[in-house]
């Protein structure tokens, strides 16, 4: 038997359901008015002074030029083009930055867990001074005192005359593809299709007759062994251009700009200390008695790592690396201190200069990090809902 | 391998009939002593219930008997292999011997079917259907196979406990260890897994229990061991040991927990 009773209802003022709109209203209305304001003073002012109000600078012959771009670019490029060239050397930094801090990080990472009291606090003092000193600092010292400081083109520091390095930055080889190379590529694609077949194929007869196989052997086997096979049946079809010292400059190969070099290597070393810390508490949150219930059933302490350990340490590190990746792509902005021309220095720097369409490049350049790293933690969510533990 | 009797401690039984020997066992953390001199022989299919103060030394007692922790000095003998560093005879115990935790230590990344199924396939290389058969079978014994396709997280305190149970009989232990497997749970869970236990103990399966219930204590173990500081102060069989205590520390411990 339910009985309703009828609550009498507060009156006008004390309705916490109207109170609660009333507030919202007040700040919505507050809000709009702050915007307009702002907007339409900026409007008064740019129009009082001759400041351009559209986007017609961006088909607007530039009359600069960019020392790294990675599409066709000169001085009679256009603005929009600049945008792109910028755009697009952020994108190989953070690239660069992101691949090349993971391995690092993870590294590290396991480093300081190791029973090895050494590497454990090698480890740890690298992540110390890493977190705990400035990023812009981390940078001008890789660039003004190591990069600068190297001797000239004619005394390079190389490491058996493949890679130079020297004041004018990395020289490494160039591979220079020949006819055949692609049977090079279509090797390396039979051979990451083999792999994954070979681990499909071990699965199932694990599943069937229980049999273990050494599948990341065997799978970095196909990977490497058929082009391997595939480079010297075609009869060697890609050659290395190395870097030569001719006259008082080197030639050939790919050179890394000094700025990019102290760039990618300050922004990799610097984040590789923070996700260096990610991994170690992810791993150390699985709780120890987890490891002790896969020993107890028998497993060895490496079945136990990739069985139990990792895949629960994955889901409580990919929140914070995601987010590491994104303050890569953001901090990689401090390009601007040491001249390497990124979205930031091209487009928010030299561009807004000479066109003064200040609101516009710097809305433009603020969306292009907005949409990265919008995408990226929706990406990320989406992969978090999935993989949550179930409870309840 | 022969068990040599310590001295001043004669061996009861025969050795073949033993299923876990310790002879002159001690442990320290550091500078702490947790284990001294502890002499202690299972016959097979011995249910014995080990009690005593927390921090008595109980739980690390049945932890070194798997070899989740290491002792210093002495001898173990679990199913007559002597643990030592050796990894392999470290793995030819932890196969005959099942833990269940106070915790359950359930893998809340796998399903219930998945965590009984783990071991038998990477360490028994089972096949996975001969695998999932005899989890199912150990499921409905523990009176859960209707929870196999779900995780850990979804499952009440004794249900957990009861798959955890579980997951050790599918490695077909000979020897259980149970460390305070009802401590964690609500008071109305505990007989449902208690109820698991004493079926197993009248399957013959040897257990080595640290518990404070008394009462399965008194209706299920051939002997009780109390320990207190490190050491076993009194070991006698149930009725004796609670009507009749010999030692000061275990009246003063009993009048504690039994009210």
């Amino acid at each position: 038997m339910t009985q309703t009773v009828e609550q009498s209802r507060p009156s006008f003022f004390n309705d916490p359901r109207i109170r609660g709109y009333a507030y919202q209203a007040l700040l919505v209305a507050a809000l709009v008015a702050l915007v307009w304001t702002a907007a339409y003073n900026a409007y008064v002012n740019m129009e009082a002074r001759g400041i351009p109000m559209g986007f017609g600078f961006w088909d607007q012959t530039a009359g600069f030029d960019i020392s790294q771009k990675l599409i066709p670019y000169s001085s009679l490029s256009t603005y929009g083009q600049a945008f792109w060239v910028g755009l697009l050397n952020t994108a190989l930094v953070g690239a660069l930055g992101v691949l090349l801090a993971t391995p690092l990080g993870f590294a590290i990472g396991v480093a300081r867990l190791s029973p090895n009291w050494i590497l454990a606090r090698i480890a740890q003092v690298y992540v110390e001074i890493m977190r705990n000193t400035p990023l812009l600092l981390q940078l001008l010292f890789w660039y003004n005192a190591v990069l600068k400081a190297l001797p000239g083109p004619r005394q390079s520091i190389t490491l058996t005359s493949l890679v130079f390095l020297n004041n004018r930055g990395l020289y490494v080889p160039k591979p220079v593809f020949g006819p055949g190379s692609q049977w090079l590529a279509l090797a390396l694609a039979l051979g990451i299709v083999g792999a994954f077949a070979y681990r499909l194929w071990a699965r199932r007869r694990q599943a069937l007759t229980g049999a273990q196989a050494p599948v990341g052997i065997i799978a970095a086997a196909f990977c490497l062994g058929l082009p391997a096979i595939a480079y010297f049946a075609a009869g060697r079809p890609v050659e290395f251009d190395l870097a030569q010292l001719v006259g008082f400059n080197l030639r050939g190969g790919v050179q890394v700009s000094p700025e990019l070099a102290a760039l990618a290597f300050g922004l990799i070393t610097y984040t590789a200390g923070f996700i260096a810390e990610i991994v170690r508490s992810g791993v150390l949150a699985v709780s120890s008695g987890q490891s002790e219930a896969a020993s107890a059933l028998g497993l060895r302490s490496g079945l136990t790592m990739k069985l139990v350990v990792i895949p629960q340490a994955m889901r409580l590190i990919t929140p914070p690396l995601t987010s590491q990746y994104l303050s890569l792509v953001k901090n990689s902005s401090l390009a601007v201190f040491i001249g390497y021309p990124d979205l930031v220095q091209v487009f928010a720097g030299t561009v807004l200069n000479q066109t003064q369409a200040a609101v516009q490049v710097m809305a433009i350049t603020m969306g292009v990090y907005l949409v990265i790293s919008l995408a990226v933690a929706l990406a990320l969510n989406v992969t978090n809902a999935r993989h949550a533990l179930k409870e309840r | 391998m022969t068990v040599e009797p310590a001295p001043g401690v004669p061996l009861a039984f025969d050795p073949d009939s033993l299923a876990i020997a310790m002879i002159g066992v001690h442990k320290w953390y550091g500078a702490f002593h947790v284990l001294r001199n502890i002499n202690l022989d299972v016959r097979r299919g011995e249910r014995i219930v080990i009690c005593g103060p927390s921090g008595s030394g109980k739980s690390t007692l049945i932890r070194c008997i798997n070899r989740l922790e290491e002792h210093q000095q002495g001898s173990i003998v679990v199913d007559g292999v002597e643990l030592t560093a050796d990894l392999k005879r470290i793995d030819t115990v932890r196969r005959d011997v099942g833990m269940v935790f106070q915790q359950f230590n359930l893998f809340p990344h796998l399903t219930i079917l998945e965590n009984c199924t783990l071991a038998p396939i990477w360490v028994k290389k089972m096949p996975k259907r001969e695998a999932e058969e005899l989890a199912m079978r150990l499921l409905t014994r523990v009176k859960i196979p209707e929870q196999a396709g779900k995780y850990p997280g979804q499952l009440s305190g004794g249900q957990q406990q009861r798959v955890a149970i579980a997951r050790a009989l599918c490695m077909n232990p000979k020897i259980m260890l149970f460390d305070e497997p009802t401590s964690a749970l609500d008071p109305e869970m505990v007989k449902e897994v208690l109820d698991t236990m004493t079926g197993l103990a009248q399957d013959g399966m040897t257990m080595i229990v640290v518990t404070h219930e008394m009462g399965f204590a008194r209706e299920i173990a051939d002997r009780v061991v109390f320990m207190d500081n490190g050491e076993i102060v009194e070991i006698n069989a149930p009725k004796e040991f609670f009507e009749n205590p010999q030692h000061e520390r275990t009246k003063l411990f009993l009048s504690q927990i039994l009210h």
